[in-house]
């Protein structure tokens, strides 16, 4: 059809230039639209992708490109205990975050699916801690968590649950609880209201054959609005948990990765390591050390997302 | 895979109000709950659940303006509150430091950023969508794939191009690494419009004579105003958001953005330091708050379009 219209615009095969060429062969066209975000993309992104995987083989520091030296950078990582430490906070943090923001955000997500006065000025609410940056959030945090004049140890006191203050960031199992709450609290609305969207879907239909049924709340819940929602819940997951493995503000603000790198990230390591101690292979390597944990979480994903596809009997998308 | 996830997902309208053609009669059952069930199972968490989200904000703002000697002393003063608020932290953070220049050049970068990458996008969403060149497809999961790679393990590599491009230092470092963020997503988001488009609208500018090009800007672009300005505010968050590369490829106090700025100025020894901190953090965040309160559903259409895969 396109090709059709294009060809009755055309004055005379004869006639032909390079810019008629230009604009109306289609892959010349797509190629010229295509053009600034691939350059941007491969630029920016795929080449120092690229880049990032070579410096890991290298000795580069700052200022100076370094010299290929093999896996010397995963040798040396592999007796080290602190990078060691910093992949088991990294698998607590994101185990711990992930399955939390994934229950409270459903639960948030049900009961704002509820029958609500001021449903909307609620649910708009709830997305505010998404809004505001990240950094700016997490400096409220840090003073909320103070070790001296902690809010939250001050009630706790006056309460009489406490007698001494809360050393939040100063204690090593304190400081990881801590970083993985602030954690939660920024990524709950993110999951409740992409869950939402979904819930919203499910029609309501299904629930009133399922009460008249003689369905309790939770065999509604797992054999009717679970199932359906299994789809979206895979990805937004997938999102969720590839975020909060590569996190960096959040962990750089409240702690920088003490005490002792107690809430050492396998990001926060690395900044350390490339920019503040100059070693740019080793800490290039630490990054490329992260891509295979990216790559099992995708591809849990989306051989989840496959079985299911599969289990409805769904072919055409 | 797009279509299926499309279709499980509600429009963002539906999504704030609830008023939907599946949720029309969904007020049907409800009145079989008493108010005192419906006061502890919905109400009460519900309630617990928002103070918690809700609370860092509070205490942001009112740090921001309680006096100095309100803030620390615990004892003598209900924390909770202040009967004298104070305005000296905000006047010292906007005329007594960088912060405006901050403000402005956080501004700044998010602007030229994001308005660069909405340009590259739009066209490359156009051409994925319509043109359906050779291929297209695959590009097209390809920028999904771009959109899963995470600034953390891009930042080293990528302060050695920007060394290597003479960007150190400069907002070109930003404004040019930024939109490797910002355009798999908002490619993402705009071919989710385009493809609400209907082709017919094209095939008969196509028979009018118009070239790709006019079609574009006259006839696609129009329609597909609240995609854009989705991915426009959606965009501009990420930018304002964003911290390691801002926090990597800048090294002047003048250069610098508010995230970073915040956490690398303000944190001296200073005890008394919590109110400007307060006060700073409240002030980078108020422009978002804002703009969010005017664009809420485009915000929320910008995050399910984000994950319809």
């Amino acid at each position: 059809m396109t090709d059709v219209a294009v060809k009755t615009a055309r004055p005379s095969p004869l006639a032909l230039t390079g810019w008629d060429r230009l604009k109306t062969n289609r892959s010349w066209l797509a190629f010229w639209f295509m053009l600034p975000a691939a350059a941007f993309l491969i630029l920016f992104l795929a080449y120092p992708l690229g880049l990032g995987v070579w410096l890991s083989f290298t000795d580069a520091k700052i200022g100076r490109s370094g010299v290929f030296i093999g896996v010397e950078n995963y040798e040396w990582l592999w007796d080290d205990s602190v990078f060691w430490l910093s992949v088991f906070n990294t698998l607590l943090y994101t185990g711990v975050a992930s399955a939390v923001k994934f229950a409270v955000g459903l639960y948030l997500a049900l009961l704002l699916n509820e029958n609500l006065p001021f449903k909307a000025m609620l649910r708009a609410i709830v997305l505010i801690p998404f809004i505001v940056p990240t950094v700016l959030s997490a400096i409220a945090f840090w003073w909320i968590y103070d070790a001296q004049f902690s809010i939250v140890s001050w009630s706790l006191r006056h309460l009489g649950l406490i007698s001494g203050n809360i050393d939040f960031l100063g204690d090593i199992w304190n400081a990881r609880w801590s970083v993985i709450f602030a954690n939660i609290w920024r990524g709950v609305p993110f999951v409740a209201i992409t869950l939402l969207a979904g819930l919203q879907t499910v029609s309501p239909s299904l629930y009133e054959a399922a009460i008249i049924d003689g369905a309790s709340s939770w065999q509604i819940f797992r054999y009717i609005t679970y199932p359906l929602l299994t789809p979206i819940i895979a990805v937004v997951m997938t999102f969720s948990v590839l975020f909060t493995f590569t996190d960096f503000q959040l962990i750089w603000v409240l702690t920088r990765g003490g005490p002792v790198n107690a809430t050492q990230l396998m990001a926060t390591l690395s900044y350390q390591r490339a920019i503040l101690g100059g070693q740019l292979g080793e800490g290039a390597a630490i990054s490329t050390a992260m891509i295979p944990f990216l790559l099992a979480a995708i591809l849990i994903s989306w051989f989840g997302l496959q079985r299911r596809k599969w289990q409805q009997g769904e072919s055409n998308d | 895979m797009t279509e299926m996830l499309a279709s499980k997902l509600a429009e963002p309208k539906q999504v704030l109000t609830g008023v939907s053609p599946a949720a029309d009669h969904s007020e049907g059952m409800s009145y079989l709950e008493r108010l005192p069930r419906r006061l502890i199972t919905l109400y009460l968490p519900l309630f617990i659940i928002l103070a918690v989200l809700l609370f860092p904000f509070y205490w942001m703002a009112l740090t921001a303006i309680k006096p100095d000697e309100q803030l620390l002393d615990l004892e003598r003063f209900n924390p909770f509150w202040t009967w004298n608020p104070t305005f000296k932290h905000i006047y010292k953070l906007l005329f007594e430091t960088d912060y405006p220049r901050w403000l402005w050049n956080t501004m700044l970068v998010a602007i030229c950023a994001t308005v660069l990458s909405i340009i590259a996008s739009v066209l490359a969403a156009y051409a994925i969508v319509r043109l359906r060149y050779k291929g297209a497809q695959w590009v097209g999961g390809a920028i999904f794939l771009a959109y899963l790679v995470p600034p953390s393990i891009l930042f080293i590599p990528l302060a050695s191009v920007v060394f290597q491009y003479g960007l150190f230092d400069t907002p070109f470092a930003l404004i040019l690494t930024y939109p490797t963020i910002l355009i798999p997503f908002s490619t993402w988001l705009l071919m989710g419009y385009f493809k609400t488009i209907p082709f017919e609208l094209e095939e008969c500018a196509l028979i009018d004579g118009a070239s790709r090009w006019q079609i574009l800007t006259k006839i696609v672009l129009p329609l597909a105003i609240p995609g854009l300005i989705s991915s426009f505010i959606f965009c501009f968050t990420l930018c304002w958001n964003e911290f390691i590369y801002a926090l990597t490829f800048l090294s002047s106090t003048q250069n610098k953005t508010v995230p970073v700025a915040i956490v690398n100025e303000f944190v001296d020894g200073d005890i008394y330091r919590w109110g400007s901190l307060m006060a700073g953090a409240l002030v980078g965040s108020l422009p978002l708050v804002i703009l969010y309160a005017f664009f809420v559903e485009h915000y929320v259409s910008a995050m399910t379009g984000a994950v319809k895969e």
